[in-house]
């Protein structure tokens, strides 16, 4: 397990299937689960221009386990 | 600095959506597979930004969507069975069952429990050692290896009172199901990016080529979706087939090859039915045998389930393409995301629900939009 940062939220995540990232890197996540690493540089960019559109709402819901009903399940 | 950005997105977008229009000389159909792919098309109105030629047909890559009733019907049955606490998705919540859903279960007072994780599926067996713990795993392949690993953990640690009720499903079988319906129009697809990070592009050559279509494995945000629509365009337009990657800062040619060796590990291919669609040989994942004890199918005998879907909804339609949810009677009126008749109306990746939320309430209407707008490339 370790801490990924979901633009200012800290999440526990398990990186079991990403043996190869670091400290610092940027991963996708996907129910609690890092899938894949991702471009450091793009993910800089795709991340501010989140920000711009209010895309980050969901990662910075409160734990679903105390507040159930918000409960989201991302892409496929 | 920062002000200046959306700016610059929005002159992105038009930059694709102006090649796109360059490039398109005659009408094409592409298909985008996944849920989250349709729900940012039309929360972003990307579909109003295309030049005439193109139209986008939503897939069938919605989980919550296409998981079977009888598996639906199932999960109400375990979920009422005394001393169970049933854990699952939210999404999956709300969608009906033939007679309910886990909301209302839950408002009856079952323990239905929403999980972010599957993993906290297994703190809450271990916090509740006197009781059953069954989790809903549901979904395509990039939601299996995290079920998958909730499964062996359970099986490693001795969790004997831990199971999941598997209902995965396999997005290359689907895009088959698709290629191989008489009815069907599609002649390119925007391919699963979040599935590809986890399996990589080679199942999808031979899809590719034995119909001659070109795949652009895509994104999730506007400028992948333009982007990726240009793609297809240009090798349609070209006359190429093949897959080709628009999402290659998170997908890799071979995926994560350590979820794939865990999902080889604890699920086995087997025939699957998707709501709406059908039976689809290949077309799921069940658990292995050595995963028995933690098969919610093996632990619960909830007897024969008998299903019945609503005769007015046509969901099975809207999965496979053949029919926009506007076309539906009900869309709006009978079935609204308050009170669904399917799946499609529940989940915000459903084409359903994401048309009625973002005010697709009829084609002439969107259709007008695109003219109002006056965008011309």
């Amino acid at each position: 397990m370790g801490r990924v940062d979901f633009g200012g939220v800290s999440r526990k995540v398990c990186l079991e299937h990403v043996k190869d990232v670091a400290p610092g890197d940027y991963v996708l996540v996907h129910v609690g689960f890092a899938l894949s690493r991702i471009d450091a540089e793009e993910a800089h960019k795709i991340f501010e221009l989140l920000r711009e559109l209010d895309q980050l709402t969901e990662l910075t819901e409160p734990e679903p386990l105390a507040a159930q009903a918000a409960g989201q399940e991302p892409q496929p | 600095m920062r002000r200046l950005e959306p700016i610059e997105s929005r002159r992105l977008a038009e930059h694709w959506a102006s090649e796109i229009a360059r490039h398109a000389t005659r009408p094409w159909k592409i298909m985008e597979v996944c849920g989250g792919q349709t729900q940012a098309i039309v929360k972003f109105g990307l579909d109003q930004l295309l030049p005439p030629e193109i139209e986008l047909l939503h897939g069938p890559g919605c989980p919550v969507c296409v998981t079977p009733l009888e598996m639906v019907d199932r999960a109400l049955a375990i979920a009422q069975v005394p001393g169970v606490i049933f854990c699952s998705f939210g999404d999956m919540l709300r969608v009906p069952g033939t007679d309910g859903d886990l909301l209302r279960l839950k408002a009856e007072g079952a323990d239905v429990r929403v999980l972010y994780s599957p993993l906290d599926a297994l703190t809450i067996a271990r916090q509740n050692p006197g009781r059953r713990v069954v989790f809903f795993a549901i979904g395509f392949e990039t939601t299996a290896p995290a079920n998958a690993m909730a499964i062996h953990q359970a099986r490693q640690r001795g969790l004997s009172n831990f199971s999941a009720l598997c209902s995965h499903v396999l997005a290359p079988p689907a895009m088959l199901a698709i290629l191989q319906d008489p009815e069907q129009r599609v002649q390119a697809f925007l391919g699963p990016g979040h599935v590809c990070s986890v399996m990589g592009l080679s199942e999808y050559e031979p899809i590719a080529a034995q119909f001659s279509v070109p795949i652009v494995v895509t994104g999730f945000e506007p400028l992948d979706l333009l982007e990726g629509v240009c793609l297809a365009v240009r090798h349609l337009e070209a006359g190429r087939s093949g897959v080709d990657n628009q999402y290659a800062r998170v997908v890799q040619a071979r995926g994560n090859p350590a979820s794939q060796a865990l999902l080889e590990q604890v699920f086995e291919v087997c025939d699957r039915k998707w709501r709406g669609i059908g039976l689809l040989p290949n077309s799921g994942l069940r658990l292995r045998d050595e995963y028995r004890a933690h098969d919610a199918l093996s632990v619960f005998d909830v007897g024969e389930i008998t299903t019945e879907e609503p005769a007015e909804c046509i969901s099975g339609q809207v999965l496979r393409g053949l029919k926009k949810p506007t076309e539906c009677p009900a869309f709006g009126l009978r079935c609204t995301p308050e009170s669904p008749l399917g799946a499609t109306m529940v989940s915000s990746e459903g084409a359903c629900a994401a048309y009625h939320a973002y005010g697709r309430r009829s084609v002439p209407a969107a259709r007008l939009a695109r003219g109002a707008e006056g965008f011309s490339p």
